[in-house]
C-alpha cells in the first residue's frame, strides 16, 4: 500500500496546479466575503471589552477608540504623513541603489560564467550573514545617518534581486537558446529577444522580494538608529508607554507594505500581458 | 560579457546531467586555461584580493581612522573571545532561544497551515485576517511585545515564534493545497478514512513545499533572533556581544560578530538543506521510477 501511495503521489512534482475555480468548491464568492469578518470582528470586540472592563492596563492595551483618534490627531497634525514621507524616500534611494547593483551583479553571473565563477562565492557569503549582523558594523563605519539606512536597505533589496536574476537567467531553456541559433540572431538579438523576455517573471519575483526586504529593512534600522520615519514612530510610542501611537504606526508600516507589493504585483501583470497572448 | 552557446554536441552532453538548460554549459577547460586561473580556485580570489586590500590599508596607514583594524587583531580577538568562554555562553544563549522560538513557531505554524489547507471553512473564516496580520512588517512587533510580555526571553522568545510561525503555515497551506486531485481520487478508490487520506496521501504529497516552510522558519527565526536582541537589550547574546562592541568602539569586536552571525546563519542553511535531501530521499526514487 505504502509503496503504491508512493508511486502515485510522484507526479505531484509534474502536475500543473489545480486549477483556481476547483479550489473554490463549496464555497462561493460572497458566502467567502462574508466569513471573512467574523473573526476580526470578534477580537475588535474583544480588545474593547479589554480595555472597557480595564482586564489590562490602559498603558498596555488602549481601548480601538483612543487608537482611532490618536490616529486622527497624528494625520491631522502631520506627524504621520511626515514621518511616512521620511520613511518613504529612503526606501526608494536605497531600493533603487540595491536593485541597480542586484541586477547588474545577477545580469553578469547568468551571462558569464567566468564572472559567476569569481564572484558568486562571495557574494553568497555576504547573502549569509543579514542585514541585521551588517548593522553594528556600519554604525562604526559610516555612523547613524542616512548613509547607514540608505546602504542596509539596499543590501536588503540588492541580495534577492541579484539570486533571481541570476537564477532566471541561469534557468533560461537551452532550446530557445539553439532556435536563436538557428535563426542567426546577433548577439544582442540573442539578449534582447530571447534571454530577457524568458528571465523576466524571476527577475521581477526578485524585484518584489528585495522591495519587501528594502521595507522590512528600513523599519529595523528605523527602530535601532533613527530620529524620524515610521519606525522611530513605533520606538517613541514605546518608550513613552503610548501603544496607541505604536499602534497606529504599525498599521500604516502594514498598509504601505501592502501597497509596495500590490504595485508591483501590478507592474509584473502589465509587463508580462504578452506571455497570456 | 559573453555567452556560452553550447555546440550541439556539448548540448546533446549536458541534455544528460542536471545543468541542462543552462546557459553556463561551457567546456569546462577552455575558460581554466585561457585566464590561468583552475576554476575551483576562482571562487578564492576575490576573498583573498579583499583581504589583502584590509590588510594593506592598516600596514600602509592609508586611512589613520582608529575603526580600521588589521584582520590579525580580530583574529587575535576571535581566539580570546573562544577561550576565555565569552564566546560559548553567548552563542549558546542565541541559539537556545533560536532553537525554542523556532519549534514553538513551526509547530504551531504546520498545525494553523493544515488546518487552512483541508478546511475551507476555516481558511474563509481565518485566512483573510492572517494575510492582513502577515502585512505587517516582522519587527513592528517588537515594541508591542516587550510591552506585553517584557524584555527578557520570554520576550523573545515569543518573538522568534512569531518569525518562525508565518513563512511554516504559507508553506504547509501552498503545500496541501497543490495536492493532485488525481491522488485525492485514488485515496477515495481505497476508501480510506480522513486520517489515512491525511499521513498517507496529502501530507507526503505537500513535504516538499512543508520542508521548505522549515528551512525558511530556521533561517527568519535566526534574523529575528538578531533584531531581539538589539531591541530588547537584556541578557546575553551574540548579537548583545556585537552591540556591546559598537558602543565602545572595538572594531575588532564587531567584526568577529558579524563573522559568526555569517557562519551561523550558514550552518542553519547547511543543516535545513541536508536534513530535507534526507528526509525527502523517498520521493527522489518515486520520481525517479515515473521518469
Amino acid at each position: 500500500m505504502s509503496e503504491l501511495t508512493s508511486t502515485l503521489v510522484a507526479p505531484a512534482a509534474l502536475r500543473p496546479p489545480v486549477p483556481a475555480k476547483a479550489r473554490r468548491l463549496g464555497l462561493s464568492r460572497g458566502v467567502r466575503l462574508l466569513l471573512a469578518w467574523p473573526v476580526p470582528l470578534a477580537l475588535l470586540a474583544l480588545w474593547w471589552l479589554a480595555a472597557r472592563y480595564e482586564w489590562v492596563a490602559p498603558q498596555v492595551l488602549p481601548a480601538p477608540d483612543v487608537v482611532a483618534a490618536t490616529f486622527r490627531d497624528l494625520l491631522v497634525s502631520g506627524e504621520l504623513w511626515d514621518n511616512l514621507v521620511v520613511s518613504f524616500w529612503r526606501v526608494v534611494w536605497g531600493f533603487v541603489a540595491g536593485a541597480s547593483v542586484g541586477l547588474l551583479l545577477g545580469v553578469a553571473m547568468g551571462l558569464s560564467a567566468s564572472v559567476k565563477d569569481y564572484i558568486y562565492p562571495t557574494f553568497k557569503a555576504f547573502s549569509q550573514i543579514p542585514v541585521l549582523g551588517w548593522l553594528p558594523l556600519l554604525m562604526l563605519l559610516v555612523g547613524i545617518d542616512e548613509a547607514l539606512k540608505i546602504i542596509l536597505i539596499a543590501k536588503a533589496a540588492a541580495v534577492p534581486i541579484a539570486l533571481n536574476t541570476y537564477k532566471g537567467i541561469q534557468n533560461v531553456p537551452t532550446q530557445y537558446i539553439e532556435l536563436a541559433r538557428v535563426y542567426g540572431f546577433s548577439r544582442r538579438q540573442l539578449l534582447q529577444k530571447v534571454v530577457f523576455p524568458a528571465a523576466l517573471a524571476p527577475i521581477w519575483n526578485g524585484i518584489r522580494y528585495g522591495l519587501t526586504h528594502a521595507w522590512l529593512a528600513l523599519v529595523v534600522v528605523e527602530l535601532l538608529a533613527s530620529s524620524e520615519g515610521l519606525g522611530y514612530m513605533i520606538v517613541y510610542g514605546r518608550q513613552l508607554f503610548q501603544l496607541d501611537v505604536v499602534m497606529a504606526a504599525v498599521v500604516v508600516v502594514g498598509a504601505v507594505g501592502f501597497a509596495l507589493d500590490k504595485l508591483l504585483a501590478l507592474t509584473e501583470a502589465w509587463l508580462l500581458r504578452w506571455r497570456r497572448q | 560579457m559573453s555567452i556560452h552557446i553550447p555546440d550541439p554536441l556539448q548540448a546533446a552532453a549536458t541534455a544528460v546531467s542536471l545543468e541542462a538548460g543552462t546557459l553556463t554549459a561551457a567546456p569546462a577547460d577552455a575558460p581554466a586555461r585561457r585566464l590561468g586561473v583552475p576554476r575551483v580556485l576562482r571562487g578564492w580570489v576575490l576573498p583573498a584580493l579583499l583581504l589583502l586590500l584590509w590588510w594593506a590599508a592598516v600596514r600602509f596607514g592609508w586611512s589613520t581612522s582608529p575603526l580600521l583594524v588589521a584582520p590579525a587583531k580580530v583574529w587575535q580577538t576571535a581566539v580570546a573571545q573562544a577561550e576565555s568562554g565569552e564566546l560559548w555562553v553567548a552563542l549558546g544563549a542565541s541559539l537556545w532561544r533560536n532553537l525554542a522560538g523556532f519549534v514553538l513557531g513551526a509547530s504551531l505554524g504546520l498545525l494553523f497551515g493544515i488546518a487552512l489547507g483541508l478546511s475551507r471553512l476555516f481558511e474563509a473564516l481565518v485566512g483573510p485576517s492572517f494575510h492582513t496580520l502577515k502585512q505587517i512588517s516582522l519587527f513592528a512587533w517588537i515594541p508591542l511585545i516587550s510591552v506585553w510580555f517584557g524584555l527578557g526571553d520570554m520576550a523573545k522568545v515569543v518573538f522568534l515564534s512569531l518569525a518562525a510561525f508565518f513563512p511554516m503555515v504559507l508553506n504547509t497551506f501552498e503545500g496541501i493545497r497543490s495536492v493532485p486531485r488525481e491522488s485525492l481520487e485514488v485515496a477515495r478508490v481505497f476508501a480510506f478514512s480522513r486520517w489515512q487520506l491525511l499521513t498517507r496521501v496529502v501530507l507526503p504529497a505537500a513535504s516538499p513545499s512543508i520542508f521548505a516552510g522549515v528551512h525558511l522558519a530556521l533561517i527568519y527565526a535566526w534574523l529575528a533572533t538578531l533584531g531581539a536582541e538589539y531591541l530588547l537589550v537584556s541578557g546575553k547574546g551574540i548579537g548583545n556581544t556585537m552591540i556591546d562592541g559598537r558602543e565602545h568602539f572595538w572594531m575588532d569586536l564587531v567584526l568577529f560578530g558579524v563573522i559568526v552571525v555569517g557562519l551561523v546563519g550558514f550552518s542553519l542553511n547547511w543543516l535545513a538543506t541536508q536534513l530535507e535531501k534526507r528526509l525527502l530521499a523517498w520521493r527522489g526514487r518515486s520520481v525517479a521510477q515515473f521518469n
